[in-house]
């Protein structure tokens, strides 16, 4: 799990995916990420993945699944920075992920969660 | 046509094979040329194969090749396995039928992303899936 960090920010964890992931390493981001959000309370969970070149369907489904399961832990997860050839890709998979919330930027994620006083505290982050 | 036989060959016998596949792919991918978006796709159908070859055939060997065409150049990625075969082809081709617990999507999704597709497979014997991508001539860019 080294090609990850988590840090909170205002009951939100942002998430940046930093390089390649095995599916062992995508799983345990999974875990790890529901057993964080039922520990801290979080409300929101932001993934970035604009340092992933490719999302195959292995990951998208895991992708997916974090959202289902903070879902229900009533947190939402926003997945941030997916890159143009990487949804390109991903429809033309047959994965249109439907349900995701996505956002282009970290910032524009974190308004999502409410405002943009979090946004500019990231960006200081 | 001339194929220049195998450029690189790339065991998989543990999840880190995905990885280097996916790695090599895109190494060579690059350097022939094919756009970002091509790459991307290259490297993604790789994936999903080098996925199905390890998890379905029990481990294998993907290899990448080049061939000169006239007016442009094709990548070509063999994933060969000796697993147990592919009993029936046309309901492992068909979107969302997944004999692992996946999204059934990679055998298919790999079939959409590539330019030509191939399925060798016998029961007992093992299964070959063949995957070519043209990238556009040399000038295009």
């Amino acid at each position: 799990m080294s090609a990850t960090s988590v840090i909170e920010l205002d009951g939100v964890l942002l998430v940046t995916i930093q390089g390649e992931l095995t599916d062992h390493d995508a799983i345990a981001l999974q875990q790890d990420l529901t057993t964080q959000v039922a520990e801290r309370g979080a409300r929101g969970v932001l993934i970035n993945i604009s340092a992933l070149e490719i999302v195959d369907s292995f990951l998208a489904r895991t992708l997916h699944e974090i959202a289902g399961v903070t879902s229900l832990l009533a947190a939402e997860t926003v997945v941030v920075g997916m890159r143009p050839e990487v949804a390109i890709t991903l429809v033309e998979l047959g994965l249109t992920l439907n349900g995701l919330r996505t956002a282009l930027s970290v910032s524009d994620g974190l308004s999502m969660f409410g405002g943009a006083s979090i946004a500019r505290r990231a960006e200081g982050a | 046509m001339t194929t220049v036989p195998t450029v690189r060959e790339v065991p998989i016998r543990a999840e880190i094979g995905i990885v280097q596949v996916r790695q090599a792919v895109r190494e060579v991918a690059v350097s022939v040329g094919f756009s970002l978006v091509d790459q991307t796709k290259l490297v993604t159908a790789a994936s999903e194969l080098a996925r199905n070859t390890l998890k379905h055939g029990g481990g294998g060997v993907a290899e990448i090749e080049l061939e000169q065409r006239v007016g442009s150049t094709a990548l070509r990625l063999r994933f060969h396995d000796k697993g147990p075969g592919i009993g029936d082809v046309e309901l492992a081709l068909r979107d969302g039928y997944s004999s692992a617990g996946g999204l059934g999507l990679g055998l298919s999704g790999a079939r959409r992303l590539a330019d030509e597709f191939d399925l060798e497979t016998a029961r007992g014997e093992g299964t070959t899936v063949t995957v070519t991508f043209v990238a556009a001539g040399p000038a295009a860019r």
